[in-house]
Order: structure tokens, then C-alpha cells, then sequence
């Protein structure tokens, strides 16, 4: 089977004009779905990243709410409940909210504030620079260093901003796994100084935060927090949640879609036709082969071997082409939202195994009816 | 005493039904002997394709019977039959079919491939073939830079790397010029016909009849005459 495998091989890597072609195809395919859902991942990471940052296993929330960004307050009340409930080994409250910064320049800025529980800090970033106590500092900010650090005019640990009509002090610069989605800067500090910089509506709780005595425990907390007319999601489902939203409410699935048909139509019509005028214009040579004495399956493990080859080198050249395309965009844009994911990966190598299987379908089929006789009518 | 090396046995075969139907060939029987290269001539639409198709294993008739060293070809399952062919059937087509993208020898090396031979050995082994067609110093290079005489070369030399006991030749010279042709199966007369193995040429290029050991002429489906040639 090696000898007639090289044959294949020869046959097709010889053919070099055949083989660029069909390797443009499939790299060109391959690259435009990678990419697009690496964008769609990259994004969906940006969207989630709050509730990757804080990293606490379940959130209690309005059942209204959508997206980790787009919060409805709650009442005091439910932080007591919840702290109350069989399960819970812990829950503080999170705030979360926009608001408008003047910087020292005269401009405004707008920042994402996340205030922190005043008793424990849950959730609190790495620090770069600075002492998370003075957090409880007069006006103490802690600021992340992102791609968005420098929209605060690359604050230093004692800078100070005006926020509604208060004076905020920056008291340490920090590090998170994810910066947001909207190219804002954020902006930590404790809860209470949070609902009494910004102006807020009566309830000011945007999520409470819980740490359940087990994960056993969760569905058991979800029924009681359902119960009290809330909603309880584990960090997973808020993310699933967020991306959904985007998914389903935003056009942003229809146009992924649509990206993700239009690579496959690129590779298939690309690749597929040129794979099969390759194999049109061999039919012949296959005709003679079959006659010489090579059998059915021989010529079908020679097409299969051909198609899933180009396939496979068009892959890895599809992927290599969107890594340095991300690589380059993020030297120049640091915060670039494109995220290689296995996910990503899968839906491509499931698209290029169609695009092989398919091409070699209607060649296999052709390989296969030719006559042998044919070949002696010259 | 000669062995016989093809026997064919009331040979019918048509195409199509109804009004369309064309009889090809009627009730066709004929022997050949290792030691021979017989022509088989006619003219065009006369049945001769049809005939070597059927002799090979390559299209089942209707009626009758090949027998190739005594096996009933027709008797075998397709992958039986497959592997009859590649083991003792040497194919000279009309229009070579070589692949471009191969070099000389492995074009050679083909039946060695199929027969599972290591890519090497068969490439080296075809090489050998290639001396005999006077060809190994053009064994590097893509057919498409070889001459019609020389490709038909590397065809004779491809379908004797597998040293097979029976050679098909389907209009060896209808791609060459009158001397090439005549040049090619002089060659094949003196160099590749022995006691061991039956050659059998289609051909309706009379300048190469004397080459023959025996002619078989074909009309309208039929075996007409039989004559023998001058050499």
C-alpha cells in the first residue's frame, strides 16, 4: 500500500500548478473560518470578562439580566437571603457599573467601575503596584493595566481623576486575566465607595457573589435563589448566558454564520473543482492503471490519500496564515479580541474534512465508472 | 510441443438492446501459442478492441470463453481478475497513457507499484526494462520530454517490468511515424517475443504485418481469415 500511496503522492505534488491551487483553496478557507470564529471566541472572552476576572462560582443576578455588563440592581434584602440559604458558605455583594471620569487634561473618560465587597475584597485583581489595603484608602482606585490603561493617561499609583464631582486617587495598578469588551478602562474599589461616587438608582447590588459550601450545593442554592424571584447561574452558564446574547440577539450569530458559509463555499468551490478537474484530467491515466491490474480500492485509497493530504497541509497553512495574522494585529493592537480555541479548531478540521470528502466523493465516482475498455478506443 | 497461451471459445459480445443493439462480435474463437506475436487487423468498427477487451478480462462477453494458461478468466471475481491481469498481462496502449508528472523509470515501475513491490526496488527494477528498450539513459526525465518512438519505448518497457507471459499491444504504431513503427516492433519481435510468452497486436498499419507470426483478420464481428506472415 506504501508504493501506490507514493504514486499518489507523486502524482498529485507533481502536478504543482494542481496542488498550489488546491492548497490556496483550502488555506484560503481555512484561514477565513478560523478566523472569524477566533474573532467571535476573542470577542465572547471580552464580553465574559468581568465574570472571569472576579472568578466567584455563582452569581445571583436579576432573571432579566442578559450580559455580565448590563446589570438590574437589587435590594439589599437579597444579599441577607442569600447569605441565609442551606448551601451558602459565603456571599457578598458586587457593583458594577459605568461611569464618566474628568482627567487631569480636562477630558472625560469613560471607565468601567467594579466595586469589590468592603469586608473581604472578593474578587480583587493581582497587583502590579500598590497595597491592596489602601483600596480603603480616602479615595482610593485601584486601575488595571490593559490595552485601555493608557485612555487615563497611563496613571501612576497617586494619580487623581475627578468622578462625579469626587476626587479618586489611584493607590495601585493592577493585572487581570481579561480586559472588557469596549475598549473602556477599569477601575476598582470597595463596594461602598462605589454606590456613593456613582449616582445610582434605589438598589445598587448588581450581583451577588456566592461560594457555596460544595459544588453538590449549587442546584440546591439556584432553588431557593429562584424561589426568593432571582436568578442563580454558575460562572459557566453566565458565560454560556453572555454568549448566547451575542449569539442570538445581536446579529452577531447570522453574520458568523454567514462568514462561516462563505469558507466553506470559498474551499469547497476552490478546492473541490480544482480536486476534481485533477482527478478529470487523470481519468484516463486511472483508467489505464485499472486496466494494468490496479483494483478498485486502490485507485479509492489513492483518492482519499490525495484529498485528505491537501486537506491536511491546507489546514495547517490556514492556521499558521491566522496566527501571524492575530500575532501581527496584536503588536500593534495589544487588546485585539481573536482567540484560537479548540473549539475553533474543530469546526475548521470538520470543514476541511468535508471539503475532502466531498471533492473526493465525485472522484472516487468518476475513478469508478470509467471503463478500462475505454481506454483501448485511444 | 508449443503451450497454448490464449484460447477463446465462441466469443459473443454486443452492446445496447432493441434497435440500438450492435453486435460486436459473433461466435469468435481463436488459439494463440506462447512463442507467437499474432496480429489481429481489420478495419475500423470491424471488432478488434472489442476482441482484445474481452481476451483481457477487461469486458465479459455475452457467450463463450477465454481461457488464458488454462484459467477461465471469466470464472474469476473482479479482484481475482484484477490480479490475473497484473500478473500476466503487459499492456501496450495506443496512446501510451504515461503519467507527465512521473519520471521514465517510474512510469516503468507502475505494475511493480500495484504489485506491492518497494517503491525503490520497483524503480530500480524498471530500470532494468529500460536498458533492454535502450532508454535507461532517459530514465530521470518526465515523458512529456521524450519522443512518441521513445515513450512507446517506456510503454514496452512498463509492461514488461512485470515480466508478464502475455503482451497486448493495441495499435502500437498509430501515434508513429511509419520508420519509428516499424523501428518499435522490430525491436519487440527480436527482444521481447521468446518461447515464453504470446504477443498479441491490433494494428491496421500493414508496414508492420511482418512481424507477425500469424495475422488474424477481422470483419464485421468475425474471424475471417487467418493467414500467416512472411517472417
Amino acid at each position: 500500500m506504501k508504493g501506490i500511496l507514493k504514486l499518489a503522492y507523486r502524482l498529485l505534488v507533481n502536478d504543482r500548478s494542481k496542488f498550489s491551487a488546491l492548497l490556496v483553496g483550502i488555506t484560503f478557507a481555512v484561514y477565513l473560518m478560523m478566523f472569524v470564529t477566533s474573532m467571535f471566541s476573542g470577542v465572547m472572552k471580552h464580553a465574559s470578562a468581568n465574570i472571569i476576572n472576579i472568578g466567584a462560582p455563582l452569581w445571583v443576578m436579576d432573571p432579566y439580566v442578559e450580559t455580565v455588563s448590563n446589570s438590574v440592581g437589587m435590594p439589599a434584602y437579597v444579599l441577607d437571603a442569600v447569605r441565609s440559604m442551606e448551601g451558602v458558605k459565603y456571599a457578598v455583594p458586587l457593583y458594577s457599573g459605568g461611569a464618566l471620569v474628568k482627567l487631569r487634561d480636562g477630558n472625560y473618560q469613560t471607565v468601567t467601575v467594579v466595586g469589590l465587597d468592603d469586608t473581604s475584597l472578593y474578587g480583587r485583581p493581582e497587583l502590579l503596584e500598590g497595597k491592596i489595603q489602601d483600596i480603603y484608602a480616602e479615595n482610593g482606585f485601584i486601575v488595571v493595566k490593559d490595552a485601555e490603561f493608557s485612555k487615563l493617561e497611563n496613571p501612576r499609583v497617586g494619580s487623581d481623576f475627578e468622578l462625579n464631582d469626587h476626587r479618586g486617587v489611584i493607590v495601585g495598578i493592577a493585572q487581570v486575566a481579561t480586559s472588557g469588551l469596549y475598549g473602556i478602562p477599569t477601575l476598582y474599589t470597595t463596594y461602598e465607595r462605589a454606590i456613593q461616587y456613582i449616582p445610582n438608582p434605589r438598589f445598587t447590588i448588581s450581583y451577588v457573589l456566592v461560594e457555596p459550601k460544595s459544588p453538590s450545593d449549587v442546584p440546591l442554592i439556584k432553588r431557593q435563589v429562584a424561589a426568593l424571584g432571582y436568578r442563580a447561574r454558575t460562572k459557566e452558564e453566565f458565560m454560556r448566558n453572555t454568549e448566547d446574547f451575542f449569539l442570538y440577539k445581536t446579529g452577531g450569530g447570522t453574520n458568523l454564520l454567514i462568514m462561516m458559509l462563505i469558507s466553506f463555499t470559498v474551499g469547497l468551490s476552490l478546492s473541490g473543482q480544482t480536486f476534481y478537474t485533477f482527478i478529470l484530467e487523470n481519468l484516463e491515466r486511472f483508467g489505464a492503471l485499472k486496466a494494468i491490474g490496479a483494483k478498485n480500492r486502490d485507485l479509492v485509497f489513492m483518492i482519499l490519500f490525495q484529498a485528505t493530504l491537501t486537506a491536511f497541509t491546507g489546514f495547517g497553512l490556514g492556521i499558521a496564515l491566522c496566527v501571524m495574522l492575530i500575532l501581527l494585529a496584536r503588536f500593534r493592537l495589544p487588546s485585539y479580541a481573536a482567540m484560537i480555541t479548540f473549539g475553533n479548531l474543530g469546526i475548521s478540521f470538520g470543514m476541511v474534512l468535508v471539503i475532502a470528502g466531498v471533492s473526493s466523493y465525485f472522484g472516487i465516482r468518476r475513478v469508478l465508472k470509467i471503463e478500462p475498455f475505454e481506454i483501448f478506443r485511444g | 510441443m508449443s503451450r497454448i497461451a490464449i484460447q477463446a471459445m465462441g466469443l459473443t459480445k454486443w452492446f445496447g438492446e432493441g434497435e440500438t443493439k450492435t453486435t460486436a462480435l459473433r461466435e469468435v474463437s481463436l488459439t494463440a501459442q506462447f512463442g507467437e506475436m499474432v496480429y489481429i487487423v481489420g478495419p475500423s468498427g470491424s471488432g478488434k478492441t472489442t476482441l482484445l477487451s474481452v481476451l483481457t478480462g477487461i469486458l465479459k462477453p455475452n457467450a463463450g470463453n477465454v481461457l488464458l494458461e488454462d484459467v477461465n478468466i471469466w470464472e474469476l471475481n473482479s479482484d481475482q481478475l484484477a490480479d490475473f491481469r497484473l500478473r500476466k498481462i503487459g499492456f501496450v496502449f495506443q496512446d501510451y497513457h504515461l503519467f507527465p508528472r512521473l519520471t521514465t523509470a517510474e512510469n516503468a515501475a507502475i505494475p511493480l507499484i500495484l504489485r506491492k513491490t518497494p517503491w525503490d526496488e520497483a524503480v530500480q527494477e524498471a530500470k532494468k526494462y529500460l536498458d533492454v528498450v535502450g532508454l535507461q539513459s532517459r530514465a530521470e526525465l518526465p515523458p512529456v520530454k521524450l519522443s512518441g518512438g521513445e515513450q512507446q519505448r517506456v510503454a514496452i518497457a512498463r509492461a514488461m517490468s512485470s515480466q508478464p507471459d502475455i503482451l497486448i499491444m493495441d495499435e502500437p504504431t498509430a501515434s508513429l511515424d511509419g520508420d519509428t513503427g516499424v523501428a518499435i516492433l522490430s525491436f519487440v519481435r527480436k527482444n521481447v517475443l521468446n518461447q515464453n510468452r504470446c504477443i498479441l497486436v491490433v494494428t491496421h498499419d500493414d508496414r508492420i504485418y511482418q512481424f507477425a507470426t500469424r495475422i488474424l483478420q477481422m470483419e464485421d464481428g468475425k474471424l475471417k481469415v487467418t493467414e500467416k506472415s512472411g517472417t
